[in-house]
């Protein structure tokens, strides 16, 4: 026991001193704040009265965005706004009174204006109305006398000249919300607006720019005495897409009311020129802040305004995908391009019949009329042979059933289906009456005008894997260093097999019988080859068979065939590849080729990748102030 | 100040839990209660007159905390000093855990991310630490605590979750875990000399250590020793810290009116910095009041201590004591300039749960220890084995 009491002496005179070294300095804190509260207290109390630097954040301008030839389509725009400085207004709602007889407030404004103005210190402007127009300035400037604390204040805020015709491209940008804080001080900024879609959000980091900072002295109630440094910071970079904005203007005029897209681009480089979805949405009502009604009209509207349809609408390809099976089929060596098909209007496969468009049937067709007259019977016929892996994998080495990787946010994959895809997803086994399906563009198959425009741009460059993309540029400062061409892989893939599809396709729009004849170029010098697709939406039963299907025009709009186009020009060294898909619009070849005809035309008059486009083009301020 | 145990003390330590109830040292709750609700009422000033953001979570985390510290306090001491090896070697495997996978956060590795929550294992360390070294010490005599050899282990226990805190980096808690396992050793009868020798190495070390700190943690450094190196950088906390707090004067400026905290000249006003607006609106006699709550509570920490039959349960509320002590001592000498900024809040002050939890857990401890004073403990925790 002694032991122990040993110990317990050890530890209670041991704790005794523990605690006189913590008095110790604990007391020493209390000396310390005697000298700082009490013998330094003035020297503090000066400095902390006295004026003193306050650092402040600046937003940088954020930066432009231009079309391929600097058309702006993205700017900013001086933004006048009213402010209201409690403590200068004697009585802040007999000024809100007075302000409303000039900008109607609602009672459900002012009562949110006092709660921020009561939130606030004083002497801290409220915003009372933003997007002032010019005459309101002028009015509340010439009544200032009775609207005391009231004053005019510029801002900036975004504004789309190109509006709705660019809005699914450009994005738009917004308030920032709190997952959006990344510790960036700019985003903590009231009113700051950062990119939300499109453009505005993939490129939002250089068009954001970096953040400047003023130091002001300000006294011990906050107020600005001065600024002593100002520190301008970086605006953001300009973004030059590949677009080029009279083009996507006529393209998007084309596809007028109807629920439609278009995608033009570059077979070579990538480079995307019309990147067109109507219907669009006006960004500009973003930037100002949309109401409850206005959205919900958005976004309930049956044509799905919101959606870039180039990029984010699936649909069946429809006849647009025979070249994939016609391709496979002569890769593979399963049939000779001589190989002939009796088609009598349907076939055979079990128990199930399958139909060719034409009731009445082709009669005798090989692989070349197959695609000129688009020939279901005869897709059904070569596809059976070949088999859906095989079509698959074809489809894949052009750009369907994958995202390509643009740069705009909201890709979609769309699908391309095959023996593994059915039973990993389904858990059911692949059967051949799937495969005919396939074969013409239609069951599970899902691709984006985006894929269509990729693929064809792949035949017609000779199968070189070009992907689309949309930026040109990232401009910091003045020097303009365009993004390189990206080398694209080959898909290997036998020239000659490759001709004669482009043959097969040059036959669709300019050979008696092809099913777009009536939207061939109408200058000679220029050879469009293309292919129509229709994309059924619904299923035709047999009795409709039997009494008669019906024509599109009968039908309720949701239930009509959606019409696909698919082209690239000039025939004898393509330049151009177009796809044009019009939802619910009945036949690719009476809706959906005119308008690529039409597309194309202008931009092979326009040539806007040609060398000399650059210089007949390029945009100047006085030029477009003067038209 | 603390109750007489009734008349019919057990000493097997089976108490029914309406007996531990009425054990608990209800008078050190409210003194917690006390201290923690100048918290809340500083945060409310904090945050501009509004509840939100943050007085209203912590007076959450608070009442939760309240809560384990009592469910910690009823649990048998045998029972934390029989896992007290276990509880460590969980925290050390956290640790090694945290520093190979952890999150990233204010530029340190500190959090385990467990889907539903985020554990900060250096957190369960302090805890852990304490209670490994009571235990290690528990069933030492003088003679054993005499030789080199024996104390060499305690060492290990200490170094290697120091190191492991240090490569987070997280030097403030290093140093603490260091600083109070220091008070353990010293109360377990360690001679001084040795201290002498560890100290010395120590402060060898310093040149070659200054080599391995972050560029932050040495500007801090420097700061430190000059502090108008930096005026709008990194020495603006520690200059507009004096400021706000000298200008307080005796008797401050009133609660809501510190004009340097309330215009966001004083950084991080709600958490580490969270005195210094105190002492701006309260003055010298407010800071001292609070110093005084503050060694109320340590004296508690130390009545709880010699009352404890065991040296375990002595070392546990020392140790508790200890790390507290220090958490007070080097965050209210930092804001006024005395010592580095090493990013130490103010317990139960400063806004921030797990700092909380960690606190209220040790408390719990601690009075645990008084409840089971009189608990016979054998050198390994069983009652029977004197």
């Amino acid at each position: 026991m002694s032991r122990q009491a040993d110990r317990n002496k050890v530890f209670s005179r041991r704790a005794t001193l523990l605690a006189g070294g913590k008095l110790l300095l604990f007391t020493a804190l209390a000396g310390r704040m005697y000298y700082l509260q009490v013998i330094e207290r003035e020297k503090f109390a000066t400095l902390a009265e006295e004026n003193r630097i306050s650092l402040r954040l600046l937003a940088p301008p954020r930066g432009r965005i231009l079309d391929r030839f600097g058309v702006p389509l993205a700017i900013n725009q001086e933004n006048y706004r009213m402010l209201l400085v409690p403590e200068q207004a004697s009585d802040i709602e007999a000024t809100l009174e007075a302000a409303s007889e000039i900008i109607p407030l609602s009672d459900h404004e002012k009562t949110k204006i006092l709660r921020e103005a009561k939130r606030r210190r004083s002497f801290m402007p409220v915003t009372v109305r933003e997007n002032l127009t010019w005459n309101d300035v002028a009015r509340v400037e010439l009544n200032a006398a009775d609207l005391p604390g009231c004053m005019i204040d510029v801002g900036q805020s975004r504004f789309y000249p190109k509006a709705d015709r660019f809005s699914h491209v450009l994005g738009y940008v917004s308030v920032v919300s709190e997952q959006d804080l990344t510790g960036d001080p700019l985003l903590e900024l009231p009113g700051f607006r950062i990119g939300k879609a499109g453009v505005e959000r993939v490129h939002d980091l250089a068009l954001r720019g970096k953040g400047g900072n003023t130091q002001l002295e300000v006294n011990a109630l906050g107020r600005v005495i001065r600024e002593l440094a100002r520190n301008e910071g970086q605006p953001g970079a300009e973004v030059r897409l590949t677009i080029d904005a009279t083009l996507q203007d006529f393209a998007y005029q084309r596809l007028g009311e109807q629920s439609a897209s278009c995608v033009v681009m570059d077979v070579h480089s990538g480079q995307v020129l019309v990147m067109a979805s109507a219907p669009g949405y006006d960004p500009n009502a973003f930037a100002q802040g949309l109401n409850a009604e206005q959205w919900k009209d958005l976004i309930q509207h049956p044509r799905t305004p919101l959606l870039n349809k180039c990029i984010a609408g699936q649909y069946a390809p429809g006849s647009t995908f025979k070249m994939m099976v016609a391709l496979a089929a002569l890769e593979h060596n399963v049939v000779s391009p001589d190989f002939n098909v009796h088609c009598s209007g349907h076939v055979e496969l079990g128990n199930s019949v399958f139909h060719c468009w034409k009731k009445e049937g082709h009669g005798y067709v090989d692989m070349l009329r197959g695609i000129m007259h688009s020939c279901d019977v005869y897709f059904y016929e070569i596809s059976k042979r070949v088999g859906i892996d095989r079509i698959a994998d074809m489809a894949k080495r052009f750009g369907l059933g994958n995202t390509l990787d643009i740069d705009l946010a909201g890709e979609k994959p769309g699908l391309v289906p095959n023996r593994e895809w059915k039973q990993r997803n389904l858990r059911s086994a692949w059967s051949q009456g799937e495969t005919l399906v396939a074969g013409i563009g239609q069951g599970y198959m899902l691709t984006t005008p985006l894929q269509l425009a990729a693929m064809t741009a792949r035949i017609a460059n000779g199968g070189i894997a070009v992907r689309p993309r949309l930026t040109y540029e990232v401009a910091t400062g003045h020097e303009s260093a365009p993004l390189p061409t990206p080398t694209y892989p080959s898909i290997q893939i036998n020239k000659a097999n490759l001709a004669i599809v482009r043959k097969g396709m040059r036959m669709v729009v300019n050979e008696p019988g092809g099913t777009a004849l009536g939207s061939r170029l109408p200058n000679p010098d220029w050879i469009m080859c293309g292919k129509t697709g229709t994309a059924q939406v619904r299923r035709i039963t047999m009795r409709e068979r039997d009494t008669g299907v019906k024509k599109n025009d009968e039908l309720p709009w949701k239930e009509r065939d959606h019409a696909l186009f698919v082209a690239y020009a000039p025939d004898d060294d393509p330049k151009y590849a177009i796809a044009v898909i019009v939802e619910h619009g009945g036949g690719g070849s009476a809706v959906a080729a005119p308008i690529a005809r039409d597309v194309m035309m202008e931009t092979l008059r326009r040539d806007p990748v040609s060398d000399g486009a650059r210089d007949r083009f390029a945009y100047s301020a006085e030029k477009d102030r003067a038209g | 100040m603390i109750l007489e145990p009734r008349g019919n003390m057990r000493r097997d330590g089976n108490m029914g839990i309406g007996e531990k109830l009425w054990h608990v040292s209800w008078s050190l709750v409210a003194l917690i209660a006390l201290v923690a609700s100048v918290g809340f009422f500083m945060l409310y000033s904090a945050a501009d007159g509004s509840m939100s953001p943050w007085a209203n979570k912590q007076i959450v985390r608070f009442a939760f905390g309240v809560g384990l510290m009592i469910a910690v306090a009823l649990v048998d001491v045998r029972f934390w000093m029989r896992q007290a090896y276990l509880i460590y070697g969980v925290a050390l495997f956290l640790l090694v855990l945290v520093d190979l996978f952890g999150t990233i956060g204010m530029g340190a590795q500190r959090w385990i991310n467990l889907g539903f929550v985020q554990i900060q294992p250096s957190e369960i360390m302090k805890i852990a630490l304490v209670l490994a070294l009571a235990r290690y010490f528990h069933g030492a005599s003088h003679e054993d605590v005499g030789r080199p050899l024996f104390l060499l282990p305690a060492l290990g226990l200490v170094m290697l979750p120091a190191a492991l805190v240090v490569v987070q980096p997280d030097l403030g808690t290093a140093i603490l875990l260091i600083l109070g396992s220091g008070a353990t050793f010293f109360l377990a009868g360690v001679r001084l000399w040795k201290f002498g020798i560890l100290i010395a190495l120590g402060v060898g070390a310093i040149p070659i250590g200054w080599q391995f700190l972050r560029e932050y943690q040495k500007n801090r450094v420097l700061t430190f020793l000059n502090p108008e190196r930096d005026p709008l950088g990194a020495g603006y906390h520690i200059t507009q810290s004096k400021i706000a707090l000298g200008s307080g004067g005796l008797f401050g400026k009133g609660y809501m009116e510190g004009t340097q905290s309330q215009l966001n000249y004083l950084p991080e006003k709600h958490t580490d910095f969270i005195f210094t607006m105190f002492s701006e609106e309260f003055g010298m006699v407010g800071g001292l009041l609070l110093l005084v709550l503050y060694a109320c509570l340590i004296a508690y920490g130390y009545a709880i201590a010699l009352r404890s039959r065991s040296q375990f349960g002595r070392l546990v509320a020392m140790g508790i004591t200890s790390i507290f002590f220090l958490y007070v001592f080097i965050n209210i000498a930092m804001v006024m300039g005395l010592l580095p900024v090493v990013g130490v809040p103010l317990p139960l002050i400063s806004y921030g749960g797990t700092a909380m939890l960690t606190l209220l857990f040790g408390f719990g401890l601690m009075i645990g220890v008084y409840v089971h004073r009189d608990v016979n403990m054998g050198r390994r925790g069983a009652s029977d084995d004197v």
